[in-house]
């Protein structure tokens, strides 16, 4: 009558597809994943690979987080995060042009989560999300699993979202939201206020919620950047998110924030209060630090980027067509010169000179022709790595 | 940025690159900074010059490099007259090449005072015979450094690794 508990057992252990919801069946797999298993096991490979600072998080930071560990700060804060960190992140956007009171302001676990609990707090079941192309990875599979519809724009060759633009596509799919990242990874290119302002015309003109990624604010070269939720009514349909993994070196702290009107910053404050709970709080504590005295280290990383940046670029561009970056540190440069796809080029890269790029179709399909070389990474290494790129490219 | 503005940044970029690796060309400071590698050179020789660019130095871990050598940091409390200001004594202390730096400091003491040499007796004796001589000093007391864990603002002690993952989005 009863099956003993070994059958009961064996049975359960023939997983099936089917227990794996349809959804995450549908998220199409990480393009980096495959690339990032040929790495593995190759020595002396110079990675222009990594989306994360080279340096670590400054002393000072860390210093204060071991400090508060010391003094047993280990229990969970408001669901909200630490009312100091709120007022000091409300006070500290004036630079990018945002009047925010700290009660608008939510303490996320990174700008990743802070992402996903924006799209499923304006998303219905169907809702289109506008993403201009190429971009970071997770917009488009957090649209999907949130029942949401995401619809690429593809913005080759000059990588900036215009108003005809946006406005095409929003006319065909009625968006709810578009979700931009400036600037820009993987393309290193950010957007002057006019440019923000046609895309803030577009999102006006279709009611649409723009979720403003600005994790690279501080790393704008340049012109000094703005957040699109300064112009003119879009505060109150602008949910910025940013965080401390790029200007601080702070990437596996994971922490981040979100500014949003107070209708929609309640709908992500339920979800969060849910799935997270509530930032780590040691590394609240660290981005306290980090915005009351962390603007010399801030400074000094930038600088170091900005004269990479120049290196790097000045290097490959004997070689390959690549506009100068206007921010973060990356740059895509065009290598359809070189009559190989993304993939075909970074693999035998790797393979040939051991250097690691990502082969810009894993930012979406108009990545396809080009490749995303982070210059995270010292001088020494950086210049090795431009002059194996430029070989590699002659001996073609 | 005016000109005068202009100049005066391209200046203290070039010389914050140097201070960090006086080895690299004109052509690739021209390369980090958009500058014309012309630019650079008239930049440094400029700064060389007007004394601004004093020396280009290496720094050695001369204890790895199996060499001894002996560092005295020396408080020295001096007393002042009108024939002889701080100006005065420092000069005379500083030239004696067994002092690496001389230093004029506010607390307790005058001069700090970094004395250099083969032994703790050499260095000792050194400030006994030429220091503690001197008119105008009225006390001097000796540390003797064990050892160094951070020099010209470079960590003599490596702790920390790269452990990014190869690849990240």
């Amino acid at each position: 009558m009863f099956c003993s508990s070994a059958t009961r057992r064996t049975g359960g252990s023939q997983l099936s597809h089917e227990r794996v919801s349809r959804r995450v069946q549908g998220l199409k797999p990480s393009g980096i994943r495959r690339f990032f298993e040929l790495i593995i096991g190759r020595d002396d490979v110079i990675s222009l690979g990594v989306g994360e600072p080279d340096f670590a998080v400054p002393w000072r930071i860390r210093e204060e987080i071991i400090y508060a560990l010391e003094k047993g700060m280990t229990s969970y804060t408001s669901n909200f995060g630490l009312k100091e960190l709120r007022e000091a992140i409300s006070e500290y956007y004036r630079k990018f042009g945002v009047e925010c009171d700290a009660k608008n302001v939510l303490v996320t676990t990174g700008v990743s989560e802070g992402v996903d609990i924006a799209l499923r707090a304006i998303l219905n079941e169907g809702d289109g999300v506008l993403i201009p192309e190429p971009c970071y990875v997770s917009y488009s599979p957090l649209t999907s699993l949130t029942g949401g519809e995401a619809v690429a724009i593809p913005t080759t060759p000059n990588f900036r979202p215009s108003y005809e633009l946006i406005n095409e596509y929003a006319r065909l799919t009625k968006p709810r939201a578009i979700v931009i990242n400036y600037p820009n990874n993987p393309t290193g290119v950010s957007y002057s206020k006019k440019e923000l302002e046609e895309i803030a015309d577009a999102a006006i003109e279709h009611d649409m919620i723009v979720i403003s990624d600005e994790i690279y604010a501080e790393l704008s070269y340049t012109f000094k950047h703005i957040s699109i939720a300064s112009l003119n009514g879009m505060q109150e349909r602008t949910i910025i998110l940013n965080g401390f993994s790029k200007a601080f070196a702070m990437t596996g702290l994971r922490i981040g924030y979100a500014i949003a009107p107070a209708d929609i910053l309640e709908g992500m404050l339920k979800i969060h209060q849910y799935c997270m709970l509530c930032a780590p709080v040691t590394a609240q504590i660290g981005a306290l630090e980090a915005l009351r005295n962390g603007e010399d280290e801030l400074e000094k990383m930038r600088a170091e980027y900005i004269r990479r940046r120049n290196f790097f670029v000045k290097r490959i561009r004997k070689v390959l067509d690549i506009k100068m970056p206007d921010g973060a540190f990356y740059a895509f440069p065009s290598i359809k010169s070189a009559g190989l796809s993304s993939e075909e080029f970074a693999e035998r890269l790797l393979f040939e000179k051991n250097v690691a790029v990502v082969p810009g179709n894993a930012f979406g399909e108009c990545g396809e022709g080009y490749i995303r070389c982070a210059y995270a990474v010292d001088m020494e290494k950086l210049r090795d790595a431009a002059d194996r790129i430029v070989e590699f490219v002659e001996g073609l | 940025m005016d000109a005068v503005e202009k100049n005066r940044e391209k200046t203290l970029e070039v010389l914050r690159i140097l201070e960090d690796n006086a080895r690299l060309s004109s052509e690739e400071i021209s390369e980090m900074t958009g500058y014309t590698a012309q630019e650079i050179e008239e930049v440094i020789k400029g700064a060389e010059e007007k004394s601004i660019i004093l020396k280009y130095k290496t720094l050695v871990d001369w204890e790895k490099a199996g060499e001894e050598i002996v560092y005295a940091v020396i408080d020295v409390r001096v007393t002042l007259t009108r024939e002889k200001s701080y100006d005065d004594i420092a000069k005379r202390i500083a030239k004696f090449p067994e002092v690496h730096a001389v230093r004029l400091v506010s607390g307790d003491y005058d001069f700090q005072v970094v004395v250099k040499g083969k032994s703790l007796k050499e260095v000792a004796f050194f400030v006994a015979e030429k220091i503690s001589t001197i008119p105008e000093v009225l006390t001097t007391v000796t540390h003797f450094v064990l050892r160094s864990y951070k020099e010209e603002g470079v960590l003599l002690f490596s702790d920390e690794e790269d452990r990014r993952l190869a690849i990240v989005p």
